[in-house]
């Protein structure tokens, strides 16, 4: 199978399935090239800085027939159009009693890494789970996410594909032939049987590290990831902790009302979990700052293999 | 411009006497406890929604504010299915997931009516944008307030409308107050027409308590969309009777004297008269016939909403997504 970058995947789901339906149509602030190549200028809008507008217009869109993706860029730019995704996005399917559908993708990169300052190295993926009415997905390979934003783009549903900078340049295999990863199902990305890690995005890619490093110590983590937040796949992942009795979330966000939370609970609160549970479960999340610039604190601040893998013997109390 | 035909001027008047007494009831019986949350009429205002939608064609789509039922009535929705969404029923519009503020038919191309001030105007320009994509001569309609004339979605929507020639009516409903506060504290210019410039479209002001006038305004601009022209924005200088809600402590600011003004232009009475003076074929009671016709309209539709059952307790959990 032939290895492409994370970056040339997810352009690869958007060039097939524009091909696949005409009714798809792209809006940014910065059209690329290698859509407006392929499909013109008219499908592949250049857009007013208006992502407030954008995010507006495509639902208008949706409810006409069309099934628009709307690029943010980074997150950072979609807190301007936050009216559109919480009080039009996410509720106009339900709050109109089901009467229209709004098949809309809304693109996102996150994470920080890249001494970027605070306004542009963020995760707040949370926030946007907390809506009803949203589908949200986290994808950690390269094959994952041409997989789930072509399942995105055929939902019926607003959906929003977060996706990790640090990730951007991962070269991973990915099959030529289509292919959907499903909205909803998690994915266990490394079997063990002591531990296991629940990791986010880039995260992912560390916990697979650090279980590299603690298999040579003859420790079996397992290594979950469960590709969407929206909706989560619980059953997965209290399987996984069922098996193992040690839970580790790992973020490149904050720790507080974080996904991190949100998974550690759906662990605790299901009784027959609970009951295999063997230590407390434990949080690797960024600290609970504003993300910094300078590469000392940035990478003070950020989760990373080196973290997990003290998380780990801290939980299995080795080391 | 001539006049619409005598058939079509009944009908304008059929429609905003059918808004007034669909609020007028809908107003008792939120007093009396049968309809929940926030009421805000559009008493004083009906001749805007009719004279737009009557120069519009059944496709063509428009979107609505908190101050909805109006836009609804005027772009033909179903009185019964309206009343029972206001009662919190099941055969409501939003099977009474929706209320007041949040009556929508996607079949007749009401886009929605919107809580949240500015917040529809984007979203029914990606209407036009469909259209345009699709090369129909569909049109879109915006229709929204002075206040929501400050609010930065208007001047994005407005500005990508413009740049990309998106068959667009926007119509703002000046009624010179913005919820409490008048828009004359707030409105850099007090014509929110001029800011048409800005984006190198044509504002137009009309008084919108004058249908006729609207209807051509309206169907200037409707022309020019179609052609491929781009946008018009068109200021209705017109003014509501009543409070922002229909709360029981509902603030207002307004004087009496105020209000007395524009009540004698009572958009109504002035088709009314024009239809008695100037086609000299409306009686008394061809208009008394009319308005009990109207009433008798509205009471089947709250024999509707009553005799529907409110929704089961756990309907909540449907239609969180499309399948």
């Amino acid at each position: 199978m032939r290895e492409i970058t994370f970056a040339q995947a997810a352009m690869e789901a958007l060039v097939e399935e524009m091909e696949r339906d005409p009714k798809i149509f792209h809006m940014s602030t910065d059209a690329p090239d290698a859509l407006v190549e392929k499909f013109g200028e008219s499908r592949v809008r250049a857009t007013p800085i208006a992502e407030s507008a954008l995010t507006g217009m495509a639902i208008g869109a949706a409810s006409s027939g069309f099934r628009p993706i709307v690029d943010w860029r980074q997150v950072t730019f979609a807190f301007v159009a936050m009216d559109q995704i919480v009080n039009q996005a996410a509720k106009i399917h339900y709050m109109f009693g089901g009467q229209a559908q709004f098949p809309i993708l809304y693109r996102a990169s996150v994470g920080g890494g890249g001494r970027s300052a605070a306004q542009h190295s963020q995760s707040p993926y949370s926030m946007f789970m907390n809506m009803a009415g949203l589908k949200i997905t986290l994808a950690s390979t390269p094959y994952d996410v041409k997989g789930l934003l072509k399942s995105a783009i055929r939902d019926n549903n607003p959906v929003i594909a977060f996706e990790s900078n640090r990730l951007a340049g991962l070269k991973g295999d990915v099959p030529q032939e289509d292919y959907t990863v499903p909205i909803g199902k998690a994915e266990v990305k490394r079997e063990g049987t002591d531990i296991t890690v629940v990791a986010l995005a880039w995260q992912v890619q560390e916990a697979l590290a650090a279980a590299e490093t603690l298999a040579a110590e003859g420790v079996s983590v397992e290594v979950v990831d469960p590709r969407t937040l929206i909706p989560m796949d619980s059953e997965t992942i209290r399987a996984s902790v069922r098996k193992t009795g040690r839970l580790i979330v790992a973020d490149e966000a904050g720790p507080t009302a974080g996904a991190s939370a949100e998974i550690a609970t759906l662990v605790t609160e299901d009784p027959d979990t609970f009951s295999c549970l063997k230590a407390p479960p434990k949080r690797i999340c960024a600290l609970q700052v504003p993300i910094p610039y300078s590469p000392v604190l940035e990478d003070h601040v950020f989760p990373d293999r080196t973290k997990i893998v003290a998380g780990v013997r801290e939980v299995l109390g080795i080391g | 411009m001539p006049y619409p035909t005598p058939e079509t001027q009944r009908e304008m008047l059929r429609t905003m006497q059918t808004i007034r007494r669909f609020e007028e009831r809908a107003s008792d019986d939120y007093h009396a406890g049968d309809i929940y949350g926030v009421v805000h009429c559009y008493i004083g205002e009906e001749a805007v929604a009719t004279g737009i939608c009557a120069a519009l064609n059944d496709d063509d789509q428009i979107i609505s504010t908190h101050r909805g039922h109006g836009h609804c009535i005027a772009k033909g929705a179903n009185l019964d299915r309206m009343m029972a969404e206001l009662y919190g029923r099941e055969d409501g519009y939003c099977k009474g997931k929706g209320g007041s503020m949040h009556i929508a038919d996607f079949d007749i191309g009401m886009l929605g009516a919107n809580g949240i001030v500015a917040g529809g105007i984007s979203i029914v320009t990606g209407a036009g944008l469909a259209a345009q994509l699709e090369g129909s001569d569909r049109v879109a309609v915006s229709f929204f307030g002075d206040g929501a004339s400050n609010a930065g979605p208007f001047h994005e929507s407005l500005n990508i409308a413009a740049k990309w020639k998106l068959p667009m009516l926007y119509v703002c409903e000046n009624n010179l107050h913005s919820a409490q506060t008048p828009a004359s504290r707030t409105l850099a210019h007090e014509d929110v027409a001029a800011r048409a410039a800005g984006y190198g479209i044509p504002g137009v002001i009309v008084d919108g308590n004058d249908v006729f006038a609207v209807y051509e305004a309206a169907s200037n601009a409707v022309a020019r969309a179609r052609a491929g022209e781009g946008p018009t924005l068109i200021e209705c200088k017109t003014y509501r009777w009543r409070k922002h809600t229909e709360r029981p402590n509902q603030p207002d600011q307004r004087t009496q004297e105020e209000i007395d003004i524009w009540m004698k232009r009572d958009p109504i009475a002035r088709l009314v008269d024009h239809l008695k003076s100037q086609q000299g074929q409306f009686s008394d009671e061809e208009w008394d016939a009319m308005d009990a016709a109207v009433l008798k309209s509205i009471e089947a539709s709250v024999v509707y909403a009553k005799a529907s059952p409110f929704p089961a307790p756990e309907a909540a959990l449907d239609d969180l997504y499309a399948d």
